[in-house]
């Protein structure tokens, strides 16, 4: 017997139940996921604050990112409440125990004098150039809109900043500086991607945003052509969301954290030695941070860059591509970051190993007595870094400072 | 026997191996014991008076034994030693 329009919507209306607009507006926030299952066009002239959008057309094969629990409270909506009926009929089938429709839709949320947001649009083009990331629950419109606002700084253009610029370019975040004095050697090109053969010679911050901006010219990308130190790193950080340290010397990696952890800004920290690497993502006071892990750099020969010990290429780009997932996990809000673990990986093994880092609590630098000490202007004194620095503490060793807190050193001058 | 793995900066000083097995029943004995058996090791990993470099960080089980009892932790014949120096490459 076939069925009119009236017919299934009479079944629909039997089957599911119907609340209004002043009822959802009335619910506790985030008790019940609202979904939005409009057209895409229509979810951009504005929706209901903290709603999901799923197309109607999607909703079967969508609806188990944002809803795995079956007994999860849901809430349908669409322009007239009409859409969201036979939706939630759907859910119904699938399983799910706890659907109901808003009825009138967000013209009845709208006529009610609820509030609503209008989500940021991507152009036609940036949904393109974006579809892989807009399909993603986790990331979507409002996440990749996040990304294009984003400010990501790369401290060095070489092994580790190669790809990570690459790929962070091409996932849309929309400002990324980059601070190297380097010029391209002809020795970079066996693992630095971002540089050309015909760019040997040639600036690697100017090289670098030449390859960015062939891959998506909308990032904006900021060149800081100085080497990082105590006397500029306040400067060259501010403001940026998410810092990438690729840099390949102590001293840098060491200024770096102590002016980032000040600035409250997360640090996804990397490096690399012939086939190995380590890893790891720093986010002021809630994770250690690089003092907490190695509170006194090691001394030179003990600790060869890769101009003197060599690196096998991939391993810079392997490490590199995770500091990228890092920042942009960072940036998005989703996920587990590394804080407090140290992934350390092996090429030649084709291993993974994750360690246990905890924060320091006499950590001169992220410390509760380092933050105020800041704060009064006398920051604690740091073990020096430098040709000519001690690289011990005093003979006391690790062992010694073991047991009873120890003092995390004098207020400096 | 606990397995104390070697980072490849280190192992040029043990013979070019990456982990090995090394008897003790505490941090303190099993850097002991790698000392005595591969003495180009001690500048590495100790200070003058004994004790470990703090550029030096050791983990047993994955746990920073800094957080653990330090050199009095106790190691287990199965349990993995991580010796695990800084590293600047970028």
């Amino acid at each position: 017997m076939p069925k009119s329009y009236a017919d299934l919507l009479r079944e629909a209306r039997a089957q599911i139940r119907e609340v209004s607009a002043r009822d959802v507006d009335a619910l506790p926030v985030g008790a019940t996921t609202i979904v939005d299952v409009r057209e895409a066009s229509e979810w951009e002239q504005g929706h209901v604050p903290g709603a999901t959008h799923i197309s109607k057309s999607y909703i079967e094969q969508q609806i188990e990112g944002i809803a795995p629990d079956r007994d999860q409270p849901l809430v349908l909506y669409c322009a007239g409440g009409v859409r969201s009926l036979f939706a939630a009929q759907t859910l119904a089938e699938m399983g799910y125990t706890d659907v109901a429709s808003m009825s009138g839709g967000f013209q009845g949320w709208k006529t009610a004098g609820l509030d609503f947001v209008t989500p940021i649009v991507l152009t036609a083009e940036q949904k393109q150039r974006y579809s892989r990331h807009l399909l993603i629950p986790e990331v979507g419109t409002a996440g990749q809109a996040k990304l294009l606002g984003s400010k990501a700084l790369l401290v060095g253009a070489g092994g580790l900043g190669s790809p990570a610029s690459l790929y962070l370019a091409a996932a849309g975040v929309g400002t990324i500086g980059i601070v190297d004095f380097d010029v391209v050697d002809l020795s970079n090109l066996q693992r630095q991607i971002v540089h050309t053969n015909d760019r040997v010679g040639e600036r690697k911050v100017e090289s670098a945003r030449k390859s960015i901006n062939a891959l998506n010219p909308e990032v904006k990308v900021v060149a800081h052509e100085e080497m990082l130190g105590p006397n500029n790193v306040e400067r060259l950080i501010a403001g940026y969301d998410v810092i990438l340290d690729g840099t390949d010397t102590f001293e840098t990696r060491y200024t770096l954290n102590d002016a980032a952890v000040a600035a409250g800004i997360p640090v996804i920290h990397a490096s690399v030695f012939r086939f190995e690497g380590q890893l790891t993502t720093f986010i002021p006071y809630e994770g250690p941070c690089y003092r907490c892990l190695y509170p006194t750099p090691p001394p030179p020969e003990l600790a060869p860059g890769c101009s003197v010990a060599g690196v096998l290429g991939v391993v810079p780009g392997i490490l590199g591509l995770l500091q990228a997932n890092e920042a942009l996990k960072v940036l998005l809000g989703i996920g587990e970051t590394l804080a407090g673990r140290l992934l350390l990986f092996d090429a030649l093994e084709t291993e993974f190993t994750e360690l246990k880092l905890r924060r320091d609590p006499t950590c001169p630098v992220c410390s509760d007595a380092a933050v105020e000490a800041r704060a009064a202007g006398r920051p604690l004194a740091t073990a020096a870094v430098g040709g000519d620095a001690p690289f011990l503490l005093g003979g006391t060793g690790f062992g010694a400072s073991l047991g009873a807190p120890v003092a995390v050193g004098e207020a400096q001058a | 026997m606990s397995t104390v793995f070697i980072p490849s900066v280190l192992r040029a000083n043990v013979g070019g191996v990456k982990s090995l097995e090394v008897p003790g029943d505490s941090i303190r004995a099993v850097v002991t014991t790698l000392v005595e058996e591969h003495p180009a090791l001690g500048s590495q990993l100790l200070t003058p008076d004994g004790d470990l470099n703090r550029f030096v960080n050791v983990y047993v089980n994955g746990q920073d034994v800094r957080y653990l009892a330090g050199l009095e932790t106790p190691v287990a014949s199965s349990d993995e030693v991580r010796l695990l120096p800084a590293m600047a490459g970028g």
